[in-house]
């Protein structure tokens, strides 16, 4: 089987930063893309909040990003993956053109736009249902449309579509937008702009194409029909997580649960970016995420490399695990090596103030300790107070 | 894949012999981007048995209005100059592609 160091399931943003990050620590990076790189920002034309860029469609941002990864050499692979198998400790990550072994694998796989669930949604897609505006909004030249949805994406792709359509009306269910204010108020000023609020999308109604909505008001309950030829979904989002259901923890509809280094539920793998439990999704926090789930893998592939070498290879060997930033510890490291010195005895120094997952591992619940390895098994571990205790725990 | 055009399609839709699929794309719509080597890839393996062909929508907007399209990607399946079944959005994935050029075939 193909083995590689960090395997990155999407090149969005997110995917990206982190091949990266990953080829700038001195990994080994394979990147699994199933479509273009760049992720969603392909599929918008106005990108004004990625720091250092006022103004840039998203197909030209999508493209930087690329070629910023491939000119740290980063490796990418158009497959689609399949599915994860983690047992056994292992990360295997399975595609169409056979299976992979991972040291570390990060989960940037984003997320979609959620269908809306009217009659009519589905058989009326590429007929007047879409979900891109950068793909269909110039079908739309001086006809009247809706976009559904009150977020940021809704509003400034509200505002995009107004160059093609010659009205908007932008349909939501709560009383106010959940956007930033400079995308409300280049909504709100601009003519072509409707708004209809507290309101629900009950049907997508037509002969061929679409003809008109049928809407309800979730607060009076009053059916009313709205026409248009065409209908932009951008409410609520789903994560893309279908390859990897239940494999690692995660909330609502599949939003995957990661800590502040994007550790998810299981060891070695990280999930970054839009697909994440989060706040913000957005370019931005999608690259931050990316980052720190490289830097986070990368300690993480160096310290199993750690262990492997120094405590599982030999015969016998006794791991003291101190803090490298307390000073008595550091003192009582060195006099143990001191008194060992000259012994057949063999002794690791490993500081678990950097390398807390190795503590956890090892069951130490407190620091300083001695672990002692026989074949590459832990037979036993214990707190140590003095250099006195040392001795008679190897000895 | 044969590129489609107002003074083609009669041609090559709807009077060919063999199915047809065609492959309705814009240059800014990035998943039909994304879908073109995939789609390359099938027109060599039904080499012979279904004709593929491309038609770009944002210089032929009319010819694709006229076939009662208003989104990208969308994939029509011809057969004996007859729309017979088809493809759009979130539906046009590869695995749904090849199924239904199979079923052509
Ligand atoms: C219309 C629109 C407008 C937007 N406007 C803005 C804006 O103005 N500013 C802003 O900051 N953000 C904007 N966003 C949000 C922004 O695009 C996302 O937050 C960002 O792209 C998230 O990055 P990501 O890398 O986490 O995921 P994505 O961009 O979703 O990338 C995930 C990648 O993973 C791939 N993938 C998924 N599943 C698999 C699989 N099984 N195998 C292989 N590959 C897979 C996908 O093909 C995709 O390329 C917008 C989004 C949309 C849709």
């Amino acid at each position: 089987m193909e083995k590689r160091e960090l395997v990155i399931i999407g090149a969005g943003p997110a995917g990206l930063t982190s091949a990266i990050y990953g080829k700038r620590s001195g990994l080994d990076v394979l990147l699994l893309e199933k479509g273009i790189p760049g992720g969603q920002i392909n599929v918008t034309d106005e990108i004004e909040n990625w720091t250092g860029v006022i103004h840039a469609s998203g197909a030209e941002l999508a493209d930087s990003f690329r070629k910023h990864a491939e000119h740290f050499k980063a490796e990418f692979r158009d497959v689609e993956v399949r599915s994860i198998d983690l047992s056994n400790g292992r990360k295997i990550v399975k595609t169409d053109s056979g299976d992979i072994e991972a040291e570390a694998v990060i989960i940037a796989t984003g997320a979609s736009f959620k269908k809306l669930g009217a009659p009519g949604e589905g058989e009326f897609t590429g007929r007047g249902v879409s979900y891109c505006a950068v793909c269909d909004g110039a079908f739309f030249e001086d006809q009247e449309i809706a976009v559904i949805g009150g977020g940021n994406t809704a509003v400034e792709e509200a505002v995009y579509l107004t160059q093609f359509a010659s009205k908007v009306t932008i349909i939501h269910r709560r009383d106010s937008f959940r956007a930033d204010r400079v995308a409300i108020e280049r909504a709100m000023s601009n003519p072509r702009i409707d708004v209809i609020w507290n309101t629900v999308v009950e049907e997508i109604a037509g002969e061929d194409m679409v003809e008109k909505l049928v809407l309800k008001n979730v607060r009076t309950g009053d059916i009313t029909e709205l026409p248009v030829t065409g209908v932009f979904v951008f409410a609520g989002m789903d994560p893309n997580v279908s390859f990897m259901k239940g494999l690692v923890d995660s909330v609502g509809g599949g939003w995957i649960v990661t800590n502040e280094r994007m550790e998810t539920s299981v060891e070695g793998v990280f999930a970054a970016g839009d697909v994440r439990d989060k706040y913000l999704r957005q370019v931005i926090t999608a690259a931050g995420d990316g980052a720190t789930a490289a830097m986070a893998a990368s300690a993480y592939i160096s310290e199993q490399l750690h262990i492997q070498g120094l405590l599982l290879e030999p015969e016998h060997v006794t791991a003291f695990v101190f803090s490298s930033i307390d000073e008595p510890q550091a003192r009582l490291a060195s006099d143990i090596e001191k008194a060992l010195a000259g012994t057949d005895a063999r002794l690791v120094l490993l500081d678990g103030y950097r390398n807390k997952r190795i503590v956890e591992k090892l069951g130490i619940k407190e620091l300083p300790a001695l672990a002692e390895f026989k074949k590459g098994d832990l037979s036993r571990q214990q707190h140590i107070a003095s250099l006195d205790e040392a001795v008679k725990f190897i000895s | 894949m044969i590129e489609l055009n107002k003074d083609n399609f009669e041609e090559e839709v709807l009077k060919s012999d063999l199915p047809v699929l065609v492959d309705l794309w814009g240059p800014k719509c990035g998943p039909c981007l994304a879908l073109m080597p995939q789609v390359e890839d099938l027109s060599h393996e039904f080499e012979g048995k279904v004709k593929f062909c491309k038609l770009n929508v944002a210089e032929n907007r009319k010819l694709v209005i006229s076939l009662r399209v208003m989104g990208v990607p969308t994939f029509l399946f011809y057969k004996g100059g007859e729309i017979v079944d088809r493809l759009s959005g979130a539906e046009a994935v590869p695995d749904a592609i090849k199924a239904k050029v199979r079923d052509l075939a």
